[in-house]
């Protein structure tokens, strides 16, 4: 059933969420500290066993993908609902130094890509 | 009409299905007839969101009573809900031929980013300690900069302008990618990480590779929550005091 699908996902999306914020409270940061991603590995590896395995019906799997195909729609919604006018009206030091400060992460890309395993 | 609305604002998130369905339809149909699909319909929906939040206020559309739903489905539980089922399609295999890259680039980013910003917050008159530290920070995501203000107690309009720099990279950065990404290579699981891992805004680079080719999505978002995560730890800490050594 697609809900087995659902359920394990709410199952990783909560354990990863207690990690990162157990995570916050120890450094005394009023934080989440990488609770997705947390979220995120702990699928991956439930995800890779239960594939080695067999565990994992189609359909329970449609449960997970039909969460990841809502994904767009998501960040669609997200973006409609973001404080554009402020983040225009920050001035000029907003502006600049949000501009400046990607350019320099993008310009990095490249040069740390070739310390990849291909 | 008042009742309509009243309809619309108590059945919100199922009218916020309503909406961005037709959101996406249209800029689908856009991306294929009037770009012969060279834009991706994703970004251009992306773009029209961010359009359509600049009629809002605070809280975007979701300001306007009738779209108070777009709140809930594009708020941070849905978000990252469907953030974390995108690691489905992720293999194990492919995140571990990153390898010790994907924490160098986490670390490196949140530095890169923290000094740029800062030091253009200093260059404009923000010359404490503790404002370089907070416009530093929001220069790495909009999370990190007021969790960083807040810790060392900044004033409230330096906060605003760290969570401004935040949104403002987040959408730079869904915009740009689509465009600069074939020039930077990012067309593998292990760029999208290092990508994810340098840049970090979280929305940013998923709407971004979701623009981009929907398959890399799981690796760049996996490395982008580190990287808030890494700020969140090192930009009120040890960055802070770095700064401090030079500043007070």
């Amino acid at each position: 059933m697609k809900i087995y699908g659902v359920a394990i996902l709410a199952a990783c999306f909560l354990v990863g969420h207690m990690v990162g914020d157990s995570l916050g409270r120890a450094f005394h940061l009023s934080g989440n500290l990488g609770g997705v991603g947390f979220a995120m590995l702990l699928l991956v590896f439930a995800n890779d066993y239960f594939k080695r395995n067999n565990l994992i019906p189609a359909e329970t799997e449609n449960g997970i993908l039909f969460w990841s195909s809502m994904y767009i729609p998501v960040v669609v919604a997200m973006s409609a609902t973001q404080n554009v006018k402020a983040a225009l009206s920050g001035g000029w030091v907003a502006l600049l130094a949000g501009i400046i400060a990607t350019a320099a992460c993008f310009i990095l890309v490249p040069i740390f890509s070739k310390f990849t395993k291909k | 009409m008042n009742d309509f609305i009243k309809i619309l604002d108590k059945n919100g998130l199922v009218f916020a299905f309503l909406v961005v369905g037709v959101i996406m339809y249209l800029s689908y149909y856009v991306s294929k007839k009037l770009t012969n699909s060279k834009i991706p319909g994703a970004a251009i929906a992306i773009s029209v969101g961010l359009v359509i939040a600049y009629f809002g206020g605070e809280k975007g559309v979701a300001s306007i009573p009738a779209f108070s739903g777009m709140a809930l489905l594009g708020g941070s539980m849905l978000r990252d809900f469907s953030i974390v089922s995108t690691a489905l399609g992720a293999s194990f295999h492919e995140i571990k031929k990153t390898g010790w890259v994907g924490f160098i680039v986490l670390v490196l980013g949140t530095v890169v980013a923290f000094l740029v910003g800062g030091s253009i917050g200093y260059a404009m008159g923000y010359t404490d300690a503790k404002s370089f530290a907070t416009i530093g920070a929001g220069a790495c995501t909009f999370i990190v900069g007021p969790v960083t203000g807040s810790a060392l107690g900044a004033t409230s309009d330096v906060i605003a302008i760290s969570i401004a720099i935040g949104v403002i990279k987040s959408i730079l950065v869904t915009i740009a990618t689509p465009f600069v990404a074939k020039r930077l290579g990012i067309d593998n699981p292990q760029t999208a990480m290092v990508f994810g891992g340098l840049v970090g805004s979280t929305s940013g680079v998923s709407a971004g590779l979701a623009a981009t080719d929907v398959k890399l999505v799981p690796y760049g978002a996996l490395t982008a929550t580190f990287h808030t995560a890494m700020g969140c730890l090192l930009c009120p800490s040890i960055l802070y005091f770095i700064v401090q050594l030079f500043l007070s």
